[in-house]
């Protein structure tokens, strides 16, 4: 029997506002290994605090929900979901039940191929607090509220995945959604970008759903492939075997490569949801979303189309742009400044530029190079004012010094040698130094042509014209 | 003159004046409370240095008269419901046996920054849930009237003070009826503002659309006072209303001639003692007198406000109870515990009394998948009837009367065994809070040598009639001058 | 134990008190549990009156209310010191608030 997965994701993303969901305290807990700092009476659940909503965190919330296409419901209602956990300080969660921001949106994956492109539907966006930090010892615990009350939100999908790429795929849309709308850094190693995976297999052409297992703590995008392949497998062999699949929760054990069941999970999850009592409703009319959507930036998707209808780029290539909103406006402002081809600039910005952000280690925010700057250095690299080992050359000196292009050009003399007499003069003074070479390349070596190119470019120290090279080259190491 | 005796209004008077000192007027305060609290026991925690350093601070300003409020140098005290930074704070439970905030309630802020001086907190019903103040993990209060009768709860030990000239005002906190009842059995003025008048933040919640935090005076003109200085819109407490506060003082003195006073027929069937009814009567009639129009009201859903009330108490309870468990302060059990979960089990059960495990229990229940549409979903429903009910009578009268309590003080130990009797005495106060309306309780007589309150309950934010009305009732009456015969 | 007794033959069982007070983290022993079991039917059946009253289509009073869209800027306030957090923590070691091990996962 061939069975097929079905797999939906649950997300939680925290909303990167300047404070807490219901607190003025500040909610950047990432930067800082302080415990207990980032605290007040209603972040720790003290008696007496009271909750009141951060306007920002609805706001966001509200654009993500039209992001992932769903309908923003005008009537939002926040619930109190009651159970016990030590990092959970009031006892319960404040969170959203039945009157979520957002709900019934959906987002195309796997758009490579006509074939596999697929839309997987959202059930719901909703917001909710955060909960304490805890740290495990042998036989003690320990708990740090820093985190506890960042907002967060939290984005159900249908089990509408197949396959582990399309999983992948809905993965990383969403946290590129989520890093262009400026709502998460897509930091999954920090947990600021969490994913659980339900996941069943059920045979082909069947409509009826399996019990599901829910996976947790996938804090990679390569555990959470591993994971559910494994529990896939698992799965088809139990059924394969006659077995049954409980329901329930899992968690994936890197070094074993194994989903393992947690204990304590026997007790039902009575969550006793009722309306907030402390937060009035929140209203959100028409003119709201409208303010909210006049500040959606150009998508992903939107941006590819544009990219390939303005640019003539293909589609892998465009890809590589968005994946960051920072790099593909990067291009842009260049593209908009440079008068060198497109092919040019692209080829440029994703090799040895990006060569340089990733060896030190920086992201776009922080590099000293300006779009400007790079624009003027491809176009003098376009007009043979320099050649590409010069450009790479200034490059690298642009990002370790904040100099401009044409001063570090002329500082360092690093003009293009062109003039063919004065490369004839070289080639000749190389070739009459090096006879035996000159015989075997006559002979039929014909690899020696690079290394009397690399002995050309080592005398004129990099700056010499590589076609004015090439064609005198050609020339004068022809038999006589 | 006794100074302990002293209105809040004419306290204020003598210190403009310089008749007195507020380290004279605290002082005999403080003596007043050695000598008759270990009697009465209205206090958990009384703060005498506090005190006194905060009227030496307040006759320094009197005497610069700079930054003078009504209530500058005025003894008050504070229902231990109410977070006090520095100064234990247990709700009458053990479970915050040796807490001490490290913020002030609003309301607390509010009064410090008026220059008011505390003297210490009262003791209540754990958590604020009894009507007799038996329920306090550490001890019963009594009523300064006859000691062997309760005071009422769940502010018992507010009223008492107040009652007993052990200090010259205080703050309770209403949710269904926990500051009248008190007031109504000490013959003192009891107020339950319109819910969101007065913030909440730093209240130790029991049920947050219920609990309502205000004065307990001997007269309202000193009740007025009191709420002018804890009202208005808190940025801390997201329920808290934005409506502006009126000068409460300035509608006293006025003529309530021609104004409305609903009797709710519903209310005036069988269960009130007989002394009472009598009062009760007597009391309309004086009003009459004024000049008011006697009209009947119906208030049908009188019944159903019970169930209500209790049901939306009990989940609500059950849940803003969840977060004492021992792990990050108040009481926490101290043996040697391998698993976290036992040490929250053991300390909940350790810390809470019996009546709150019961309501927090009955009120997981009601909550539990499968009953909420029965029991919490269409007590919500019924509650919408009942704030329907209000609007109606509201159409026809300006104001309605009714008894606070269909009985008069009780004895201690008298209604302790049977809960739901214990719940029955409840009805005249319990609809007040599901509808968020407020109510005045104001003593009309007495019976039996015990004092009976009755109460106007108005529509929202209109504390000013309320005021009026009862000032001009105490200006015909003379019922709340009179003090319990211990002091 | 019988409790086919009629006095407990109730609306809430013995079992049903037990399940609720282990979901609100209370320890009862059987004992007490009889006695909540028989307080708490009482009280349920006379709530049971709420279900004779016709609410129809009513909103419930809780997602009707007079105020909505009350809100707080997203502007850091200042935090409360750990000194004064830990003040009141039964346990800790100066840093952290220190339980017994926490054995089951979330």
């Amino acid at each position: 029997m061939k069975f097929e997965p079905v797999i939906g994701l649950e997300i939680h993303a925290e909303i990167q506002t300047h404070t807490k969901m219901f607190c003025g305290c500040n909610a950047d807990h990432t930067s800082l290994s302080d415990p207990n700092i980032l605290i007040c009476p209603v972040c720790t659940g003290l008696p007496g605090a009271m909750p009141v909503l951060n306007k920002k965190a609805v706001d966001l919330s509200i654009l993500v929900g039209l992001a992932l296409n769903c309908n923003i419901n005008k009537t939002n209602i926040f619930a109190r979901k009651n159970y016990f956990y030590p990092d959970l300080p009031k006892g319960y969660q404040i969170s959203q039940y039945d009157m979520p921001v957002a709900s019934n949106g959906w987002l195309d994956i796997l758009e490579d191929s006509m074939e596999s492109k697929q839309r997987v539907r959202i059930r719901r966006v909703h917001l909710e607090e955060d909960t304490a930090k805890l740290t495990h010892h042998e036989n003690y615990s320990l708990i740090d509220f820093n985190r506890a009350g960042v907002p967060l939100l939290e984005i159900v999908s249908e089990p509408d995945m197949h396959s582990v790429e399309a999983v992948l795929s809905y993965a990383n849309k969403i946290k590129t959604y989520l890093r262009y709308l400026g709502v998460n850094s897509g930091d999954m190693e920090k947990g600021i970008l969490r994913f659980e995976a339900n996941i069943s297999v059920r045979p082909y052409g069947c409509q009826e759903l399996y019990t599901r297992t829910e996976i947790k703590n996938l804090n990679s995008f390569r555990s959470m492939a591993q994971a559910i392949n494994y529990e896939i497998d698992r799965q088809i062999n139990c059924y394969d075997n006659g077995e049954t699949i409980p329901q329930e929760t899992l968690g994936w054990d890197e070094l074993k490569g194994k989903t393992y069941s947690q204990r304590g999970k026997e007790e039902a999850h009575d969550y006793r949801y009722f309306p907030e009592p402390d937060i009035p409703p929140v209203q959100i009319d028409r003119s709201w979303v409208e303010m909210i959507s006049s500040h959606m930036p150009e998508l992903p998707d939107a941006k590819n189309q544009r990219f390939i209808d303005q640019y003539g780029l293909s589609i892998q290539e465009t890809r590589s742009l968005t994946s960051e909103k920072d790099i593909a406006d990067f291009f842009e402002r260049t593209a908009l400044l440079s008068s060198s081809p497109v092919r040019t600039i692209y080829n440029w910005l994703m090799g040895d530029f990006t060569r340089q952000i990733n060896e030190r280690k920086i992201n776009y925010q922080a590099i000293p190079v300006t779009p400007e700057n790079f624009a003027q250095l491809l176009d003098l690299f376009s007009s043979k004012v320099i050649n590409d080992f010069t450009t790479k050359e200034i490059l690298i000196e642009m990002f370790n010094s904040n100099k401009n292009v044409l001063d570090i050009v002329s500082e360092k003399g690093l003009h293009q040698i062109s003039d063919a007499d004065i490369l004839a003069g070289i080639i000749e003074r190389i070739l009459s130094e090096n006879p035996g070479q000159v015989k075997q390349y006559q002979a039929g070596k014909e690899s020696l042509y690079q290394w009397f190119m690399g002995q050309v470019s080592r005398e004129t120290k990099g700056k010499s014209d590589p076609q004015v090279v090439q064609r005198l080259l050609t020339e004068k190491l022809k038999v006589q | 003159m006794e100074l302990s005796n002293l209105s809040v209004r004419k306290a204020h008077e003598m210190l403009v004046n310089k008749q007195i000192s507020s380290v004279e007027l605290t002082s005999a305060v403080l003596e007043n409370i050695r000598r008759l609290d270990p009697k009465i026991k209205a206090y958990l925690t009384v703060t005498e240095t506090h005190a006194l350093e905060q009227a030496l601070k307040a006759d320094i300003r009197l005497n610069a008269k700079e930054n003078i409020t009504p209530l500058t140098g005025i003894p008050y005290a504070l229902k231990d419901c109410l977070s006090t930074r520095g100064i234990r704070t247990t709700c009458g439970s053990k479970i915050l046996d040796g807490y001490v905030p490290q913020f002030n309630a609003t309301v607390v802020e509010e009064l410090d920054k008026s220059g008011a001086v505390l003297l210490g907190k009262n003791n209540m019903d754990e958590f604020g849930m009894g009507s007799s103040c038996e329920n306090s993990a550490f001890f019963n209060t009594h009523n300064p009237w006859k000691l062997d009768r309760v005071p009422g709860g769940s502010s018992g030990g507010s009223a008492a003070s107040v009652a007993s000239g052990l200090s010259l005002f205080a703050l309770g906190e209403d949710t269904g009826g926990s500051i009248r009842m008190p007031a109504g059995f000490c013959n003192i003025v009891g107020l339950k503002p319109t819910y969101g008048r007065v913030s909440r933040y730093g209240h130790i919640g029991l049920v947050s659309s219920f609990d309502c935090i205000g004065p307990l005076t001997q007269d309202v003109y000193d009740c007025a006072l009191v709420l002018q200085t804890i009202a208005g819109k808190d940025s801390m407490d997201g329920t808290s209303l934005p409506a502006s506060v009126p000068a409460y003082t300035s509608s006293l003195g006025k003529s309530i001639k021609g104004l409305r006073l609903g009797i709710p027929e519903e209310y005036f069937q069988a269960g009130m003692d007989e002394g009472v009814e009598i009062t009760i009567q007597e009391a309309i009639r004086v009003y009459e007198k004024l000049g008011m129009q006697i009209c009947e009201v119906s208030l049908p859903h009188t019944q159903a406000a019970l169930p209500v009330y209790y049901l939306i108490l009990f989940a609500e309870a059950s849940a803003n109870l969840a977060r004492f468990d021992g792990t990050r302060f108040g009481y926490s059990s101290n043996h040697n515990f391998e698993n976290v979960v036992d040490l929250l089990i053991q300390s909940r059960q350790e810390g809470f009394g019996e009546e709150v495990k019961r309501r927090i229990m009955l009120g997981t229940y009601v909550l539990s998948s499968g009953y909420y549409d029965a029991y919490y979903l269409k007590a919500q429903k019924v509650r919408t009837l009942i704030i329907e009910d209000f609007k109606s009578a509201f159409e026809i009268c300006d104001v309605i009367l009714a008894p606070t309590c269909p009985t008069t003080a009780f004895k201690i130990g008298e209604k302790k065994q049977d809960p739901l009797t214990m719940y029955l005495s409840d009805i005249y106060v319990v609809a007040t809070n599901p509808a968020g309306v407020p109510a005045l309780s104001l003593p009309c007589g007495f019976s039996e040598g015990l004092p009976v309150g009755m109460q106007l309950i108005g529509n929202h934010l209109s504390e000013e009639l309320l005021f009026q009305i009862g000032y001009a009732y105490q200006a015909e009456t003379e019922w709340h001058k009179i003090h319990p015969p211990i002091i | 134990m019988d409790f086919s007794n009629k006095e407990f033959s109730s609306l809430i069982d013995i079992n049903a008190v037990h399940y609720i007070a282990n979901l609100i983290r209370l320890k009862i022993d059987d004992k007490e549990a009889r006695v909540f079991s028989h307080q708490f039917s009482q009280i349920i059946e006379y709530f049971q009156k709420l279900t004779e009253i016709d609410t129809g289509d009513i909103q419930p009073a809780n997602e009707n209310w007079a105020m909505n869209n009350i809100f707080r800027d997203d502007v850091v306030k200042p935090s409360m010191s750990r000194e004064e957090f830990l003040n009141n923590t039964p346990h800790h070691d100066g840093y952290f608030v220190r339980v017994p091990r926490i054995f089951d996962d979330r």
